[in-house]
């Protein structure tokens, strides 16, 4: 009897598949390995492999019990294959196949959609870790790194997942394709990651905490339709890796929320109320509150691009065949078919920005960049009772979603973050007062000083409450090789 | 579905295949010495039609006709022109192809006459490559999905840039239950001679096929690094025109703006008219030749320009065929009648003939080809009638030889003292106007005597009476004043109580008698093909394949194999 809830490491590949039973799909990812390894070396955090961190690894998908910490050297990291426990009698929950057994194979007539979905969830995988390879230089701290390589590593780790999906069920197309994921290259001219938002360098630390707090819950949007789908494989393996993509989200929280918490209390220190008092505020070593709004009005917005358009025939197929659903799909309460609902959508009609009736199923996108845009509310909430716990009087907020927005309707035209629509010459004149301006980007990275003493911080941010695993204050996460 | 006709946008009342390169919204052509770019930039709200946008470089008949456009200016234009690139001016996105939601809200014989018209368009990039040494190169930048990969399948060379996402494909099976029927199944069989296995693989992956294996499996020439694709491009423009035959002079021969009257019943042109009896059904295109030929030597001939009237009169004809195609559904015979001079016709001929070599004869004569063979391919009953006073002479006797049906009066009317038709051929009937599948119309027309034509040739400049051309089978009826009005009024009247479609198919099957080639294969068997799919059910039906697209819904079929 295959044990699917704890994880069999007596093959090379970590897994709780019954890899060892399954000779092929196992050559086929052993295959593979050493590619994803020399990616990793290649590609993977600058500086730090031969560097012992203290991370956590996957030993059951039990969501109790299930990691593990010790020093690991990345290269050496168990990277495997884990998916969420067969759930008895599972069914399709949604689309025309609705109340069908769900799927165990790939059924022909979505074998190309599915493999779609797969390969550009996939590839955003191995992206982040590519656009972070720099920061360990400048961690503010062991503990940060050592936060920053979990983060990377998990990534790698859900690159697996992918790849495991290709390799079993796609056959050629599928190990083609899984071949494809370690050549793209972020920010490469000649071979980018398919989606822009990971083209982009994440150039400092802030950038990164805005990113994880964002940009991954993006992705755990995307991972919580996808862990609806009714191709079982493919929800067994999103909902495991729902479980570790929570940790990337604190790790941006708390990252953000440390940020806010150093600067106010420096300002209160120095005796600073105006939070716009920004060369005075900067002169402390900290981060402006008004720069980090800025920063998260780009993350923000950038994120939103990757919601894609309104109004896509794509996520409407996705949907109707029952591939990918909605956020939290079986708690909603409708037909879970959607023929004939709708949804309101926010267009541009007319030269104004308006809420239009549009049919539910093409609608999805929508539909779920609004649950998303919740999500971030609540988050940046916390961050605000921060700021009010010290008693300063700035406001975190989202801006509209109209904002600075390069994909769907409001790619052609410039809108404050308030919502009002701007003129080319008007938004040249106010666009570096909603977006970080060359100078604030220049200040960060002043900042961006390494510490590396176990205990100890950067001057901008704070120390976190508690320690991962419970470890004390000045443990060391990050055993820096000489 | 399908139902009401589509309104065109901003008022029209007709479509128009006239315009120039000022008036262009959907492409620019611009010309750097010996290479020309035609970057396509659609502009999503300048549809034809009413009701739909034309997004991701999609396009419509409006887009297509200036494609045409810009092509013919290229030949006429630019005779130093060698290489032609054509790109997207869109970032990430070449041609999404014909537009959806156009074709799933246009009437049937729209659809049709669409597709007529960009394949003979797509046609006439292969004929500038083959007769004009204007090779073409396409610039994969980003998606080339269905009509956009057959816009690239239309040219010499194929480049893509491999980013890891951009592919070509034909998704019309797996997404819309129709064919590429814009000669995208045959040409990747039969010109890039794709195997027969791997373009089934091909046309049923909606995504299709990117990176080295679109090489391997010959779908594209060539696959380019995004950083190293202006240099390619560069070279590759600069290799062909090395080995282009194409050498006119820098300065070509301005196409000037057609001069049409409209009336109610027809056009006026200068040398063309076009009179619509619309309770007949009825059209008749009647073709002047001019006063005299007064052109002798090849730079005569280039001064006069568009006004040159083999040129000037094929381009009204063209223009009056295409107008009757796609602004009269219901006119359902067109007659061709012809008058003039027989020997300034005959002169015309020999003029061209004798500067052949020419570049600007040259172009004018594979142009007088094109748009016979526009005329044969046109879903209408074609009659010549071949009356006292007409000049059916050489190129003009091609109109006759188009015809389904010719019918030559013996003698004279009565009461009217012009002497009695006859008909001549020239060299022009033997090998200028090749059809589309590569015999000459007298070649198809004597197949079973295929010594016929040769013998023909000793009757070049002979003035051809009535019984002598019915006896050598150069009209199909030769008939005297008494039989001649009736005759011809029970013929027309006839053909008008027809089935339009089985008349349609009819003349389709008759008119080619011979061999295919890739060209005929387009018109006989795909888009015949194409156009019984886009009847059923399957996809046209309420929950076909077309109706659900962009709903989500898969759609329904009749899983009957016919």
């Amino acid at each position: 009897m295959l044990d699917t809830m704890n994880v069999d490491y007596s093959t090379r590949i970590p897994n709780n598949v019954g890899l060892a039973e399954d000779r092929t799909v196992l050559r086929a990812l052993e295959g593979w390995h050493p590619g994803y390894i020399d990616w990793w070396k290649d590609m993977g955090p600058i500086g730090f492999q031969e560097s012992r961190v203290y991370l956590r690894t996957a030993v059951s998908v039990d969501p109790k019990g299930w990691a593990k910490f010790d020093y690991v050297k990345m290269p050496e990291y168990r990277w495997g294959v884990l998916l969420a426990p067969q759930e008895e009698g599972r069914k399709v929950n949604f689309g025309k196949h609705k109340g069908e057994p769900a799927w165990q194979d790939v059924p022909g007539e979505y074998r190309a959609m599915l493999r779609r979905l797969i390969v550009i969830q996939g590839d955003t995988e191995p992206a982040s870790v590519e656009q972070q390879r720099h920061l360990g230089a400048t961690a503010p701290s062991l503990y940060d790194m050592r936060n920053l390589f979990q983060v990377n590593v998990e990534e790698g780790r859900h690159l697996w997942a992918m790849v495991y999906l290709l390799h079993k069920y796609f056959g050629r197309d599928g190990r083609d394709e899984a071949d494809e994921l370690l050549r793209r290259r972020s920010g490469d001219a000649d071979s980018p990651r398919m989606l822009g938002a990971f083209n982009e360098a994440t150039p400092d630390w802030l950038s990164f905490f805005m990113f994880t707090f964002f940009t991954d819950r993006d992705g755990k949007m995307q991972l919580e339709s996808l862990a609806q789908s009714g191709f079982d494989p493919l929800s067994r393996t999103c909902r495991f890796m729902l479980t570790e993509e929570a940790h990337h989200m604190f790790v941006g929280e708390t990252g953000v929320g440390r940020t806010l918490q150093r600067t106010c209390e420096a300002m209160k220190a120095a005796g600073i109320e105006d939070p716009y008092a920004i060369e005075k505020i900067r002169a402390l070593g900290v981060i402006d509150l008004p720069t980090i709004q800025k920063k998260l009005n780009l993350h923000y917005s950038l994120t939103l691009d990757l919601f894609g358009a309104e109004i896509s025939t794509n996520s409407a197929n996705f949907y109707n065949a029952g591939l990918k659903g909605r956020f939290q799909e079986t708690k909603i309460d409708d037909d879970h078919e959607l023929t004939n609902a709708t949804y309101p959508v926010l267009k541009l009609v007319d030269g104004q920005i308006v809420k239009v009736d549009e049919p539910a199923l093409t609608a999805l996108n929508m539909r779920l960049r609004d649950d998303y845009s919740e999500d971030c509310a609540r988050g940046v909430e916390r961050w605000n009772k921060i700021i009010e716990k010290e008693g300063i009087k700035f406001r975190l907020d989202l801006p509209h979603v109209a904002f600075h927005r390069k994909i769907g309707e409001f790619r052609n035209v410039n809108v404050s973050p308030k919502g009002i629509i701007l003129s080319d010459s008007d938004w040249a004149k106010v666009r570096d007062q909603y977006l970080p301006s060359l100078a604030d980007g220049e200040y960060i990275t002043s900042l961006m000083k390494p510490c590396f003493e176990p205990g100890r911080y950067a001057s901008w941010i704070a120390a976190p409450k508690v320690g991962i695993d419970n470890k004390p204050g000045d443990f060391e996460y990050v055993q820096i090789a000489a | 579905m399908a139902g009401a006709p589509r309104k065109l946008a901003n008022g029209k009342a007709f479509i128009d295949f006239q315009t120039e390169p000022s008036r262009y919204r959907h492409w620019k052509l611009s010309v750097q010495g010996e290479t020309a770019t035609l970057a396509m930039d659609v502009d999503e709200n300048a549809g034809l039609f009413e009701g739909y946008q034309l997004k991701l470089n999609s396009y419509d008949l409006g887009v297509d006709i200036e494609l045409a456009d810009a092509l013919m200016r290229l030949r006429f234009e630019h005779p130093n022109v060698k290489v032609v690139l054509l790109r997207s001016a869109k970032d990430r996105v070449f041609c999404a192809g014909a537009n959806i939601r156009m074709l799933a809200g246009s009437e049937h014989p729209h659809k049709v006459n669409f597709c007529k018209f960009t394949n003979e368009t797509r046609n006439a990039m292969e004929d500038a490559s083959q007769y004009s040494g204007q090779r073409f190169v396409t610039v994969v930048n980003g998606t080339a999905a269905g009509g956009g990969y057959e816009l690239a399948l239309a040219t010499d060379h194929i480049m893509m840039v491999d980013d890891g996402s951009t592919a070509v494909s034909l998704p019309e099976v797996p997404l819309l239950a129709v064919l590429p029927g814009t000669g995208g199944l045959t040409r990747v069989v039969d010109k890039r001679m794709v195997r027969r296995d791997h373009a089934d693989v091909f046309c049923t992956i909606e995504e299709g096929i990117k990176g080295r294996r679109a090489v391997q499996w010959r779908l594209i020439d060539e696959l380019v690094p995004p950083s190293k694709l202006e240099e390619r491009v560069k070279a590759t423009a600069s290799d062909l025109a090395t080995k282009s035959p194409r050498s006119g002079p820098a300065e070509g021969v301005k196409l000037t703006q057609l001069d049409r009257k409209f009336r109610a019943d027809g056009i006026d042109y200068g040398f063309v008219r076009l009179d619509i009896e619309a309770a007949q059904r009825l059209a008749t295109i009647t073709v002047r030749v001019a006063e005299a030929a007064s052109a002798k030597s090849a730079a005569e001939i280039v001064a006069l320009g568009a006004a040159f009237w083999p040129l000037q009169c094929a381009r009204e004809l063209d223009d009056a065929i295409l107008h009757l195609r796609n602004n009269a559904y219901e006119i359902g015979t067109v007659i061709f009648k012809t008058e003039g001079d027989p020997e300034v016709a005959r002169a015309y001929d020999d003029l061209l003939e004798a500067h052949r070599d020419n570049w600007f004869v040259h172009e004018i004569r594979h142009y007088w080809k094109r748009v016979l063979k526009r005329i044969d391919v046109t879903s209408r009953t074609l009659v010549a009638l071949i009356e006292p006073g007409s000049c059916f002479v050489g190129t003009l006797a091609e109109l006759a030889f188009a015809a389904d049906r010719s019918y030559m009066l013996l003698g004279q009317f009565q009461g009217d003292n012009r002497p009695a038709a006859t008909i001549e051929l020239t060299r022009a009937n033997f090998g200028a106007y090749p059809m589309s599948h590569g015999l000459t119309r007298l070649q198809s027309r004597f197949l079973a005597t295929p010594d016929k034509p040769a013998q023909l040739e000793a009757k070049i400049a002979t003035a051809l009476d009535a019984d002598e051309a019915e006896a050598l089978g150069l009209v199909t009826f030769a008939l005297d004043d008494i039989d001649w009005a009736d005759e011809v009024r029970v013929f027309l009247e006839e053909r008008a109580s027809f089935s339009p479609d089985a008349m349609t198919g009819l003349e389709a099957n008759l008119r080619f008698a011979g061999p295919e080639t890739m060209e005929s294969k387009i018109f006989a068997r795909l888009t015949a093909w194409q156009n019984w799919i886009f009847q059923r059910p399957n996809a046209v039906g309420e929950e076909g394949a077309l109706a659900r697209y962009g709903t989500g819904q898969r759609p329904t079929y009749d899983l009957r194999r016919v």
